[in-house]
Parts: structure tokens; C-alpha cells; sequence
């Protein structure tokens, strides 16, 4: 927002723009590997697009050797979209192969590295898009979230994620990882940039079914924020913030190891920050919580087998043996629950746990029961976004089960198709923590307003990292 | 539940995915802990539960019958690893 009244006000040309962040970008892309393409003739503002999103004439890898060379010829309808709006794209970002992945380990063109800690991850899958925001290598990015792929390496990286709403974007264009959970969305350097995107980039177009022509909730949000009408106007006094129990419960997960005690002291004191700022802060239950990796990864992984079957090396791309090991792994265990004496017990039981998740949901926001504190219903639930701030590259890599862990707290909201926010909140160990706001259903105008309430009162996303 | 290497390359051979010895004796291990992860899943009472396969309430959503322009053919092929005649070469399907 502060490029777009800059340039207005010609303080800089759109020219000395985009050569200032393509020289940033020249000195510390070779470190970071954020971009996998860089567009030096880029024209309009600069974004930073995911290498999953298919951009016309622009090499589009998804991370994977599969299409290591592959030029699509059409655009995807939010690269259209944001043309409209002068936005140019400056690079195609780093990923994990196919979005299959929590660390940015598993590009087939190296691993990302954090720009607040170089042997760190700095998550997945979207990991080149949160950094370039990050290391300011653009104004913003677009990033997909399937299983929390926009969320935590927003959150690893102390930059602001938003996953839509299921149905607010169109998919048309995203190389398809699993189809009834995929989302298109902005990272960007404040929670005003992610309400404004996501105004350019929703709707219909036609060719995504899930995806209707909804009326925008955000035109009042995103206006009064470009004329600088910020949180004095708005309050969150009486808002009703649900916190689950479940998610800060001792983990019964594996290796005992569950929510980290620094991460959660920073997301108890942001918790605290909102009640300060007039929230009543309720808990809530959501009791089908241990279950939903379990149901996520089957779904997904049974998804992905089939939308992963048209890279057969035919219409484009390479051989199937050109597939990484992660890749490899999901759709074999995708194929093998979805096969015949299988399908039953392991992807249509996914299901039907993921009815109840979405359940948990709808009583925590709806109705007046213990779901929901015995309240009439909350208006946002809040928590971690990751159990863990950043790791050591190398970490986890060689034990997938514990890298499938780490999607713990994000993973709900994509069975349940909500929109998600995650926001910086504060530091622990010197690398960023992000707090996760949840809301109901086509609600982003919500959660896009108690994140910006709780930004402007803490400027936590003003930090950046420390580079050359 | 352990899966066996042949189990493993079963679905290998569906998946269309090729393996090699190393490579079937790994993913057999690590799919094994995967699906006994999963197996948590048995502990949830799911009677008179109905699936949720799309999040959004959108049904038999139809479009015109009518003709659009989309990729020229030029276009369509210009990923192709091979082709012959404006077409894609694929592998033979049918014997003599």
C-alpha cells in the first residue's frame, strides 16, 4: 500500500523501483535461493509469484525436474487478475516439489534458506514466496496453501500469510496438488497488503466450479485502509476469541515432543495483547483435533495421486522417474489408499473424520454448547501456526512422519475450508513466531480486522531480518 | 500395518511410478509407519457419518453448451517431448 501512494505521490518511478529490487535481489538471491526465475523486464509493481502458479512464457517448474523446463501458455486467472491492477512479476519463487512439503527441502533446485537464520528452513511449501516478502524482494507475494503451505513459512518467517476462505479464489492455473483443499493466497508485509490482494485476486471465473462470484465482504476494509482510516475507526471490544484446548494440551504425539514452551509463552502473551485490545478470550473445544494429520495427509496424499497422474511425460514435462522422493512417497500412498480393499477403510474414513472436524468447527462458531465455551458461538479461534519456530535445514528430512507433525495446528482449517490468517507475533530464539486467527466461512474481513487491530498495536511485522 | 515389497511394487505399478530395489526396500518402511500413523483414524466413531469430499455447498455446477476459443493447436504441442504431424507421439497402445 505505502508503493502504491509513493508512487502517486512520485516519490520514485515505477522504473527505479523494480531496478531497486532487482539489484536487491541480484545480491542476495544467490544465498536465500527465494527465486527460481527472476524477470528482469518486469513492468508494474513487483510480485513475487510461487513456481506453481502458471505464469504464460514464464518458465513454471513447480519445484520438480518433471517440468524443469515447462512454458505454459496461458496465464492462471490470479495472474490476470493482478495484471489488471499494474502488478508485474518479478520472479517465480522457490517450493517444495509439487507444494509437497513443511521446510523447502524438497525443491529439486536446492533448499531455500531463512533470511533470519541461514542454516534455518524457513518452512513450506511456499518457501521462496515468504522469504522474498521476508528479505524484501518484492512488495508482496502469492503463495498456495493446501496444508498450511502460505501459513507457516509465513510464520517462520515473520511475514503475514492468508489462505481464503476455500472457494474465494480461483484454483484455474495452480498445478493442482489436492483439488478439495488447494487455495491461492497473498504473503505479504502487512495484514492491509493481504486484505488488498486478496480483494484483486478473488472471484469466479468460470472455469474453477467451487469457485462462484461471491460478493466481496472486504470492499469497506480495503478501502478505508488505503485512506489510511486504520484501527482508531475500528475496535475488537466484546469480539469473542475462541482459544482450543487441545492445542495447547501436552502432545501426545510422537517422540512426546508437542508445542514448543518458548513458542508458546510468545503466542500467550499475543493471546493476552488481544484481551488487552477488549477481546473476551473463551475457551473453546475442538475435539477431533489428534485426528486431523491423520485424515489430511490420507485425503491429500489420495488427491495428489490422481492430479499427479497426468505428468506422464507425454502432453510436457519428463518421465515419471524424474518425480523426488517426497513426491514419490505420496503418491504411492495415495495410489494405495485410494486401490480396491483399501479405499473403504482409509480415504472414505478420512472423510467422513473430516465431517467431524468441520463440525468441531461449526459448533465452536455457532452454537451455545461446550464446543463453544457455553457462549452463543466465538467469532475467531486464535493459536499457533507452527509447534515450533524455525529448524535446522537437515533436520527433518530423513524421518517424513516428524516433517508431517509440524502441519499440526494448520491443517484443520484446510478440511474445514476456513480462512486462516497468520500474523507475526513476537520472537523466540531469535526467529519469528506467528499467531494463527481462524474464522468462519467467507469471514476474511474479520480476521483481516482483529490482525490489523493487533499489528498496529504491536508493529511486530516492522522487524526484519538482519542481511547484507 | 507393514507393507510387503510386493504390496509396495503392486502399487508402484499402478501409481506408474518406476522403483528400484533400494528404493521399494525404503518406501516400504516408511509407508508402513505412515499407514500405523494413520490407523489412529479407527479409534473415531464414524457411524451415520456422512463423507465430506467438498467443502463448499456448490452442486452440478453446469456451464453453456457453447464454442469458445482456447490453446491453437500450435500451442498444445509446444511442450511436447515428441510429436509427429501436429499430434502428440505416445506409446503404442494396441498390438497387431
Amino acid at each position: 500500500m505505502e508503493t502504491i501512494k509513493a508512487l502517486k505521490e512520485k516519490q520514485f518511478s515505477e522504473q527505479e523501483l523494480n531496478r531497486s529490487y532487482l539489484e536487491r535481489i541480484n545480491k542476495l538471491n544467490p544465498t536465500l535461493n527465494a527465486y527460481l526465475t527472476v524477470c528482469e523486464d518486469v513492468k508494474g509493481i513487483p510480485a513475487g509469484i510461487k513456481d506453481i502458479i502458471c505464469t504464460q512464457n514464464i518458465k513454471t517448474t513447480a519445484g520438480s525436474k518433471i517440468l524443469s523446463n515447462f512454458l505454459p501458455q496461458y496465464n492462471a486467472t490470479v495472474i490476470d487478475k493482478l495484471s489488471k491492477q499494474n502488478i508485474g512479476i518479478i520472479g517465480k519463487t522457490n517450493l517444495d516439489e509439487f507444494a509437497m512439503g513443511s521446510s523447502g527441502e524438497n525443491s529439486a533446485f536446492g533448499p531455500t534458506k531463512n533470511p533470519w537464520d541461514l542454516s534455518k528452513v524457513p518452512g513450506g511449501s511456499s518457501s521462496g514466496s515468504a522469504v522474498a516478502v521476508s528479505a524484501d524482494l518484492c512488495t508482496f507475494a502469492l503463495g498456495t496453501d493446501t496444508g498450511g503451505s502460505i501459513r507457516q513459512p509465513a510464520s517462520l518467517c515473520g511475514v503475514v500469510g492468508l489462505k481464503p476462505s476455500y472457494g474465494r479464489v480461483s484454483r484455474y492455473g495452480a498445478i493442482a496438488m489436492a483439488s478439495s483443499l488447494d487455495q491461492i493466497g497473498p504473503l505479504t508485509k502487512s495484514v492491509a497488503d493481504a486484505g488488498l490482494v486478496l480483494e484483486w485476486i478473488s472471484g469466479g471465473d468460470g472455469y474453477d466450479s467451487n469457485c462462484k462470484e461471491i460478493a466481496s465482504p472486504l470492499c469497506g476494509f480495503a478501502m478505508t485502509s488505503l485512506r489510511g482510516v486504520l484501527a482508531t475507526k475500528q475496535s475488537i471490544k466484546g469480539l469473542k476469541v475462541g482459544v482450543p484446548k487441545e492445542y495447547f494440551a501436552a502432545s501426545a504425539g510422537r517422540q512426546g515432543k508437542g508445542l514448543n514452551k518458548g513458542v508458546e509463552k510468545v503466542i500467550k502473551e499475543a493471546i493476552l495483547k488481544l484481551e488487552e485490545l477488549g477481546a473476551e478470550i473463551i475457551e473453546i473445544s475442538l475435539p477431533h483435533t489428534e485426528y486431523a494429520v491423520a485424515a489430511y495427509y490420507l485425503i491429500m496424499a489420495s488427491e495428489v495421486s490422481s492430479n499427479l497422474a497426468r505428468f506422464d511425460g507425454i502432453r510436457f514435462g519428463q518421465n515419471r522417474d524424474h518425480f523426488g522422493a517426497e513426491a514419490k512417497r505420496r503418491i504411492m500412498f495415495g495410489t494405495f489408499t485410494l486401490s480396491s480393499g483399501y479405499y473403504e477403510d482409509y480415504y472414505v474414513k478420512a472423510a467422513k473424520v473430516r465431517t467431524l472436524i468441520k463440525q468441531d468447527f461449526h459448533k465452536a462458531f455457532n452454537s451455545a454448547s461446550p464446543a463453544s465455551g457455553g457462549t452463543s458461538g466465538v467469532d475467531v479461534i486464535v493459536g499457533p501456526v507452527s509447534p515450533t519456530v524455525a529448524w535446522s535445514i537437515g533436520d527433518k528430512i530423513n524421518d517424513p512422519l516428524t516433517m508431517y507433525l509440524s502441519d499440526i495446528y494448520t491443517i484443520s482449517a484446510n478440511l474445514a475450508g476456513l480462512p486462516v490468517l497468520s500474523i507475526p507475533c513476537g520472537f523466540y530464539d531469535n526467529l519469528p513466531v506467528g499467531l494463527q486467527i481462524t474464522g468462519k466461512q467467507w469471514d476474511e474481513k474479520t480476521i483481516l480486522s482483529v490482525g490489523e487491530i493487533y499489528e498496529s498495536a504491536t508493529g511486530w511485522h516492522k522487524h526484519k531480518p538482519k542481511l547484507v | 500395518m507393514k507393507l510387503r515389497t510386493d504390496q509396495v511394487k503392486h502399487v508402484a505399478k499402478l501409481a506408474n511410478l518406476p522403483l528400484t530395489l533400494k528404493e521399494g526396500k525404503k518406501y516400504s518402511q516408511q509407508l508402513s509407519e505412515i499407514l500405523d500413523y494413520a490407523k489412529k483414524l479407527d479409534k473415531v466413531n464414524v457411524e451415520h457419518i456422512r463423507p465430506t469430499f467438498n467443502v463448499t455447498d456448490n452442486k452440478n455446477v453446469l456451464a453453456e453448451d457453447i464454442c469458445q476459443s482456447s490453446l491453437t493447436q500450435k500451442e498444445a504441442l509446444s511442450s511436447a517431448p515428441q510429436k509427429k504431424n501436429s499430434m502428440f507421439v505416445t506409446k503404442v497402445m494396441f498390438e497387431k
